[in-house]
C-alpha cells in the first residue's frame, strides 16, 4: 500500500514534470539537457551544492553527537527542557532564522565583526543550525538505554575514553549516525532558503537553479536536467548510506538508571552548553527583537498578536492561526506517526536483505528531490478526477506528515532493526499472536524513538512553512504563514509582531515537545 | 532546509511562496483517503453555478467582508486559492493550460503578464473600465488582462539618517553611483524577488542597452544585493526593524507611511520618486474556466468602488480607479509622475536573458 | 599482595548498596564473591573496575591505591555475563582488541591471537563474527579478549551465567583451567556456588551488601558462617536448638556442634543405622534416591539411598549419619 502510494503521489508527478522538460513535443529532446549540463554555471551549482551540504551535514554531526550524549546518556534536572529547545531551530521559519541569523552577522550586528556576512561559511552555519537537532533526536534516541558495558569492557581492557569512543561507541551508533546524516544531508543538499537569504546571491545550489528556472523562467529542459543530475546525486547518497549502515548486529539495552554527570564529563558537558548557545543566539535575539518597541521596551508586540496587525496585515489574528497551527500539528504527526511506524517496521525486518534498503530509500526520495519538481508534476499529472488533488484542502495536515515521514521512519527504523530477532521469537512461542509480539517486543523497545518521533513531527508540522502556504486555504493561514506575512510588510509593529509570534512559535514548540517527553513517564511501565 | 524552502518574502507581503515542499512529493496515502472522502473543491457541479475559483498571487490580503458583499450582489461564492508569487502563479497557469486550476486569476503583473497573454492561458474580456483606469492596460493586450492595481517600486532613504549625516539624499539612479553614496544602497536582486526584477527593468529603461554597465558601476560603488525584500528592509536598512547599516533601500512608494513613529506624524523615510518602476497587477478569465461569466462578474467587481477603496489597506498597492484614498497615503505615499517603464513585450522576450546577465554581473 | 578492597561503601541515593566490605585477592588466585542477586556484588566489582566511585574506602593493588587510576590505566579486564562483544569486529579483532590500542606489532598479535584462540579452543574462528557464535563461543571469546593483555587482575562478573547448564559446566572446568594455566588473578562475581566452586579457589559471600565470610573454598565450605550462608552455599538443610541436640544424641554422641549444616548426602540408608525414620517421600535421580524421611526423635530430614535400593513411601528405615558431609555451625541466627 505504501508502494503504491508512493509510486502515484510521487514517482507519476515528477516523471510527468520531467518528460514535459525533456519531451515539450512528443519528440526527446536530450540536446537540451545535454547542453544545460555542459554549462559553467551549473557545474559551479553542484559542486557547490555537494560541497556545502557535505560540510553543514559534518558540522551538524560533529556539533550533535556530544549533546545527544548528553541529553541522552546523562540524567540530570534540566534536561528535558533542554531536549526541546534543541529542537526549536528545525521549527522556526527559514525567513525568520535568516533576518534573526543576519541581524548577528550584518557588519552592523554584534558579530559583524566576523565578516560573514553573505559569505559560504555564514551558508555552512545556518544549514548546522537547522540540522544539529536532527542529529541530536535520531542518534540520541537510538543510543539512549544502550547497555554501557560494551563501553566498560572496552575501558577495562585498557582502552582511554577517546579510544572506546573511535572503537567501541561511534561503531556501535553507527547506523543511527549514518542515518541521521543522510537525512541531514538531504536537507543540506535540498537547502532553499537558507542558501538564498545567508549568501545573498552569491551562492545557488542545485535547490534554488531548480526554484529559479521552474517557477520563474519556464525552463523545464533545464529544470528537468537539473532535477535529473539531483535524483542522481540522491540514489547514490543513499545506496552509500544503505551500505554504511548494513552489518550493525542487535543492540543489548539495558534499564540500569541513567548517570548523573560527574566531573569526567566536564567536557562533554561544555561542548553540550556551547551548542546550545550556538543554537539559542539567533533565538535570543529573536526575544530581544519581539520586546522592543519604538525605543523602549514592552510587551506590545504580544498584546498585538491577537490583532491583525497595523494597517491590517494580516486575515486573521496570530492567535488564531496559532489554534490552526496546532490542529493541523495534531493530525499531521498522528498521521506521520502511523505512516512513519508502519514504513520503519517493514524495512527493520530482518533477513529482507537489500529488499529492504531498498525500501528505506524509496520513502527517503521525496526528501532529496526539488519540491518544486514535485509540486509542478502534481499540478500537471494528478488534476482530473477521480485524482484531482490540486485543492483538496485536507491536504495541508497530509503534506506536513510526508515531510515529517522520512525523519520518523530514520528515528524509528534503527531502533527496531536493534532489536534481537530471537525476542520476537521467543514471544511468538510463548503464544503471543503477531500484534502482542508487536505491543510486547518491538513497541516496548522502540517507544522512546515514538516519543521522539512523535514530537519530531509535531514539531516539524508546526514549523512547516512551504506546504502549507501552498496548499492553505487563504481564510486558514498557519501561524508560519502568518510570520512570513508580517515580515514581508513595512512598519515597527509588523516587525515586532512577526519577531513576537517567533518566540510564541518557538515557545510553544518547547511545550509541545516538553509534554511529549513527560508522557513517556507514564507509559513506561505500561509495557 | 526542510520545510520553508522559501526565498525570503517580498515586500508588501508579496511573499515568494516557498517552494511547494518536498512533502507534496508524497501527499499521497492521505490523498486517497481525501478523495474518498470527495471534497475535491471543483468537482461539485451542483454548486458550479454560484462559485468560483480565483487563483491568486501570495498577497492576497482581501478581508472577507469584501468577497461577502460580492456574493450578497450576485450570489457568487469565491475560494480563493493563492498559487506562489507572480512568476510562479503565471508559469503554473501555462502548465496547466490544458484543464486550468481555476475560473480566474488575479495577481499577474505587468512583467508576466505578456507571457501569460502569449502562451493563450487567458479568455478575452472587455471589462468596462473608468476612463482614468485605461492608461493601466498591458499594452499590446488584445483585452485578456484587466488592470486592477499597481505599485511604484522606488529607492527609499532613511530622512533621519541623512539629516544627522548631513547629507543630501541622491535624487536619481545616476546619483546611486556617486561615491558619496558609497556603501549605503541595499536592494533585493531579481532573480529571487519580484521588485529586485522591477528595478532591474528601471535601469533597463533608464540606460537602454548600457544597462550592464551601470549595475557594475553600481555594484563598484558598494552595493549590497540581497535574495528578498524583508532581508534588504528588515537587516540591511537603517530604518528597518533590525536597524541596519544602509540609509538607501529598494522598496515601494507606500512604505513610508510605515515607519511614521509612535506620537509623530512624518515618517522617517521617503521614497526617491525619480527612481520608480511601475507593477501594474491584473485580473483575467482562465481559458477553458468552468464559470467564465461568474469570474467576469468578479473582475468588474474588482475594478468597483468597494473593493478599489479596499485596496491600499489590505494589499498595500494603489487602486487603478479614482477612489479615495487613506489619509496617510494621500500626505505619505505620493507616486512617481513618470516612472521608468518597459514595453511588456521586450520584458517577454528579454526578461530571461537580462536576468541571467544580472546575475554573472553581480555574483562575480 | 595482590588486590585488597578495604572497607568500600557504595551508595545509590538512599541505599547503601555495598556496606565497609573489606576484600583480599591474593596474587595467583581466583576469588569468587558469592550473593544472591542484589547482594551488592556487581556493584564492587564495578568498584574495583573503576566504574563506580565508592563513597568511602579504597581499593589497592600491590599496596598501591586506585582511587585516583581511571579503568584504563588499571591494567585490568573485564569479563561480562553476555561477553559483550564488539559486534562489528571479527574475533580475532575482539581478542586482539587491546592489543591494537596498545599498538603490539602485527605479527606480534597475530600470533598472541591465534595462542589465545587456541588455548580457549577456538582455533580457526579468526574471521568469524560475533553474530554468528553461539553462546559459550561468545563467553571463549570474551574471555581470550581479556586474557589478550595478560591483565592484572581479571574481573569477571557472572561468566557462565547466560549458558545452559551442561556448557556452564563444561566452560566451568575449562575456565578454571584456563585461569591456573594463565596464572591469572581473578575476582569473580556468582549467585552460583557451582560456579564458585567450579571456578575458584578462594570465596567471599555477600549478603544486604557486606561480606559475611571470606577465606579458601574448603575453609568457607567446612565452617558456614551461618544457616544462611550455610544454605546458599548449597547445604540442604539447617539444623539448631532441640533438633539439633537431638541428631547429635542419637547419631553423633561424640560431636560437639550445637547448631549444623546437612549436605543431602549426610543422611543415607544404612540398615545398621543409629537412626529410625518413615520414609516421606523418594524420587529417583541420576547419582541416588532423594528421600524426605521423618526421623524418629528428630524430625524432617531430607537423606539419600544408594540408586538402586528400592526404597517405598511409607516404608520404615534405618538411617546413619556422615560426619564428612555436615558443618557444624558456630552461632545461631536469630
Amino acid at each position: 500500500m505504501p508502494l503504491t502510494a508512493l509510486g502515484l503521489f510521487f514517482a507519476y508527478p515528477v516523471a510527468g514534470i520531467l518528460l514535459r522538460g525533456l519531451r515539450p513535443d512528443g519528440a526527446w529532446e536530450l540536446g537540451a539537457v545535454i547542453e544545460v549540463l555542459a554549462r559553467e554555471r551549473v557545474h559551479r551549482v553542484l559542486w557547490f551544492t555537494l560541497w556545502s551540504a557535505a560540510a553543514g551535514t559534518t558540522l551538524a554531526v560533529v556539533l550533535g553527537l556530544p549533546v545527544a550524549w548528553a541529553l541522552h546518556r546523562l540524567r540530570f534536572p534540566g534536561r528535558d527542557l533542554l531536549r526541546a529547545l534543541v529542537l526549536v531551530p528545525f521549527v522556526l521559519p527559514t525567513v525568520v532564522v535568516g533576518v534573526a541569523f543576519r541581524q548577528l552577522l550584518a557588519p552592523s550586528g554584534p558579530l559583524g565583526g566576523l565578516g560573514l556576512d553573505g559569505t559560504a561559511v555564514a551558508i555552512v552555519l545556518a544549514l548546522a543550525f537547522f540540522n544539529v537537532s536532527v542529529v541530536v533526536r535520531t542518534v540520541g534516541s537510538f543510543w539512549e538505554g544502550h547497555d554501557p558495558r560494551r563501553e566498560e569492557a572496552a575501558a577495562a581492557l585498557g582502552a582511554s575514553p577517546w579510544q572506546v569512543w573511535w572503537t567501541v561507541t561511534l561503531p556501535g551508533i553507527r547506523p543511527a549516525v549514518v542515518s541521521a546524516a543522510s537525512v541531514v544531508f538531504l536537507f543540506c543538499a535540498t537547502a532553499f532558503g537558507v542558501v538564498l537569504t545567508m549568501g545573498g546571491l552569491r551562492y545557488a545550489n542545485v535547490e534554488t537553479e531548480i526554484y529559479l528556472l521552474t517557477t520563474q523562467e519556464l525552463d523545464l529542459a533545464g529544470a528537468a536536467a537539473l532535477s535529473l543530475l539531483q535524483l542522481a546525486v540522491v540514489v547514490g547518497l543513499l545506496g552509500v548510506s544503505a551500505r554504511a549502515r548494513r552489518g550493525s548486529g542487535p543492540v543489548a539495552r539495558s534499564p540500569r538508571p541513567l548517570p548523573r554527570p560527574g566531573v569526567r564529563h566536564l567536557g562533554v558537558l561544555a561542548w553540550t552548553a556551547a551548542v546550545v548557545a550556538f543554537l539559542m543566539t539567533p533565538l535570543v535575539s529573536l526575544l530581544v527583537a519581539s520586546l522592543r518597541r519604538g525605543d523602549g521596551w514592552g510587551l506590545q508586540n504580544y498584546a498585538a498578536l491577537a490583532t491583525t496587525g497595523e494597517g491590517n496585515a494580516l486575515l486573521v489574528p496570530v492567535t488564531r492561526a496559532l489554534t490552526t497551527s496546532l490542529t493541523v500539528a495534531l493530525q499531521a504527526s498522528a498521521f506521520a506517526l502511523l505512516l512513519g511506524t508502519l514504513v520503519a517496521y517493514l524495512v527493520s525486518r530482518p533477513r529482507r536483505g537489500s529488499g529492504a534498503a531498498v525500501l528505506d530509500g524509496l520513502f527517503m526520495l521525496p526528501l532529496g528531490v526539488s519540491a518544486v519538481t514535485v509540486g509542478f508534476g502534481f499540478l500537471i499529472t494528478l488534476d482530473r478526477p477521480p485524482l484531482d488533488l490540486r485543492s483538496a484542502a485536507l491536504l495541508v495536515p497530509v503534506a506536513q506528515a510526508m515531510v515529517a515521514l522520512p525523519l520518523v521512519v530514520r528515528t524509528v527504523a534503527p531502533v527496531l532493526h536493534s532489536v534481537d530477532d530471537r525476542q520476537r521469537q521467543a514471544a511468538a512461542s510463548l503464544g503471543a499472536g503477531p500484534l502482542r509480539v508487536l505491543r510486547t517486543v518491538d513497541l516496548a523497545v522502540a517507544w522512546r524513538a515514538l516519543l521522539a518521533a512523535a514530537g519530531f513531527a509535531f514539531a516539524v508540522s508546526l514549523g512547516e512553512f512551504g506546504a502549507t502556504a501552498f496548499l492553505a486555504r487563504d481564510d486558514d493561514p498557519t501561524l508560519p504563514v502568518v510570520i512570513y506575512r508580517l515580515i514581508g510588510q513595512p512598519g515597527a509593529e509588523n516587525f515586532g509582531m512577526a519577531m513576537a509570534a517567533s518566540v510564541v512559535l518557538a515557545g510553544t514548540t518547547t511545550l509541545v515537545v516538553l509534554g511529549v517527553q513527560r508522557l513517556r513517564v507514564g507509559s513506561a511501565g505500561a509495557f | 532546509m526542510r520545510r520553508p524552502f522559501v526565498l525570503t518574502p517580498r515586500p508588501h507581503h508579496r511573499p515568494r511562496r516557498g517552494t511547494p515542499l518536498r512533502a507534496l512529493a508524497a501527499v499521497p496515502v492521505l490523498a486517497l483517503v481525501v478523495t474518498a472522502c470527495g471534497s475535491s473543491a471543483g468537482d461539485d457541479a451542483a454548486a458550479e453555478a454560484d462559485t468560483i475559483t480565483l487563483a491568486t498571487h501570495d498577497s492576497w490580503a482581501m478581508p472577507e467582508e469584501v468577497l461577502d458583499a460580492f456574493r450578497d450582489e450576485t450570489g457568487i461564492e469565491v475560494v480563493v486559492q493563492p498559487q506562489g508569487d507572480a512568476g510562479t502563479l503565471t508559469n503554473k497557469l501555462v502548465l496547466t493550460r490544458d484543464n486550468p486550476l481555476a475560473d480566474g486569476v488575479y495577481g499577474i503583473d505587468n512583467t508576466f503578464g505578456s507571457r501569460a497573454v502569449d502562451e493563450g492561458v487567458l479568455a478575452p474580456y472587455d471589462a468596462a473600465l473608468p476612463e482614468e483606469a485605461e492608461q493601466y492596460r498591458l499594452p499590446g493586450g488584445e483585452r485578456e488582462l484587466t488592470p486592477v492595481d499597481f505599485g511604484d517600486v522606488c529607492v527609499n532613504y532613511d530622512r533621519t539618517w541623512f539629516e544627522e549625516e548631513g547629507l543630501e539624499p541622491p535624487r536619481s539612479l545616476d546619483d546611486l553611483l556617486d561615491p558619496a553614496y558609497a556603501d549605503l544602497f541595499v536592494t533585493p536582486g531579481a532573480a529571487t524577488s519580484s521588485p529586485g526584477l522591477a528595478f532591474l527593468l528601471a535601469t533597463v529603461a533608464a540606460e537602454g542597452d548600457d544597462w550592464p554597465a551601470y549595475w557594475e558601476a553600481l555594484v563598484d560603488n558598494g552595493a549590497k544585493v540581497t535574495a528578498g525584500w524583508s532581508d534588504a528592509y528588515e537587516v540591511d536598512f537603517t530604518a528597518g526593524g533590525g536597524g541596519g547599516d544602509r540609509p538607501l533601500v529598494l522598496s515601494y512608494s507606500s512604505s513610508p507611511p510605515f515607519t511614521v513613529p509612535e506620537g509623530g506624524d512624518e515618517p522617517t523615510t521617503a521614497a526617491l520618486l525619480d527612481t520608480c518602476y511601475r507593477q501594474v497587477e491584473y485580473a483575467g478569465v482562465l481559458e477553458g474556466a468552468a464559470n467564465p461569466e461568474g469570474m467576469q462578474q468578479l473582475i468588474d467587481f474588482m475594478v468597483g468602488e468597494q473593493f478599489q477603496e479596499a485596496l491600499p489597506d489590505n494589499m498595500y498597492v494603489y487602486p487603478v480607479t479614482d477612489v479615495a484614498l487613506p489619509e496617510a497615503w494621500a500626505e505619505h505615499a505620493p507616486t512617481a509622475e513618470t516612472p521608468y517603464a518597459v514595453d511588456p513585450a521586450e520584458v517577454a522576450a528579454n526578461r530571461e536573458g537580462w536576468v541571467r546577465e544580472w546575475r554573472d554581473l553581480v555574483s562575480r | 599482595m595482590g588486590l585488597s578492597v578495604e572497607a568500600v561503601s557504595v551508595r545509590y541515593g538512599a541505599t547503601l548498596a555495598v556496606d565497609a566490605v573489606s576484600l583480599e585477592v591474593p596474587t595467583g588466585s581466583v576469588t569468587a564473591v558469592l550473593g544472591p542477586s542484589g547482594c551488592g556484588k556487581s556493584s564492587l566489582l564495578r568498584v574495583v573496575a573503576g566504574l563506580e566511585r565508592p563513597a568511602a574506602g579504597r581499593v589497592a593493588v600491590d599496596g598501591r591505591d586506585l582511587a585516583r587510576v581511571p579503568t584504563h590505566r588499571r591494567g585490568f579486564a573485564l569479563l561480562f555475563q553476555d561477553g559483550q562483544l564488539f559486534e562489528h569486529l571479527t574475533v580475532a579483532g575482539n581478542v586482539g582488541y587491546a592489543l591494537r590500542l596498545r599498538r603490539a606489532p602485527r605479527a606480534r598479535r597475530e600470533a598472541r591471537v591465534a595462542e589465545l584462540l587456541s588455548l580457549v579452543g577456538l582455533e580457526g574462528y579468526d574471521a568469524r563474527l560475533p553474530a554468528t557464535l553461539s553462546g559459550g563461543e561468545r563467553q571463549r571469546v570474551a574471555l581470550a579478549r581479556a586474557l589478550a593483555v595478560e591483565p592484572r587482575l581479571l574481573l569477571l562478573d557472572e561468566p557462565l551465567s547466560a549458558l545452559d547448564r551442561g556448557l556452564r559446566e563444561r566452560l566451568a572446568a575449562d575456565l578454571h583451567e584456563i585461569l591456573h594455566t594463565a596464572g591469572v588473578t581473578a575476582l569473580l562475581v556468582t549467585h552460583d556456588q557451582e560456579e564458585a566452586f567450579a571456578v575458584a579457589d578462594r570465596m567471599a559471600v555477600m549478603r544486604e551488601g557486606r561480606v559475611v565470610q571470606q577465606g579458601s573454598l574448603a575453609e568457607v565450605w567446612r565452617r558456614p558462617v551461618d544457616a544462611w550462608t550455610a544454605r546458599f552455599l548449597g547445604y540442604a538443610e539447617t539444623l539448631e536448638g532441640e533438633q539439633a541436640a537431638a541428631l547429635r544424641r542419637l547419631a553423633a554422641p561424640e560431636a560437639d556442634w550445637s547448631a549444623l549444616a546437612l549436605r543431602r548426602s549426610a543422611v543415607h540408608l544404612d540398615p545398621e543405622g543409629p537412626l529410625a525414620a518413615r520414609v516421606l517421600e523418594a524420587r529417583l535421580d541420576p547419582d541416588h534416591v532423594r528421600l524426605v524421611l521423618d526421623v524418629n526423635g528428630v524430625g524432617r530430614l531430607p537423606g539419600v539411598a544408594a540408586p538402586g535400593s528400592a526404597v517405598r513411601v511409607g516404608e520404615r528405615v534405618r538411617l546413619s549419619l556422615d560426619p564428612d558431609r555436615l558443618a557444624s555451625l558456630p552461632r545461631v541466627t536469630a
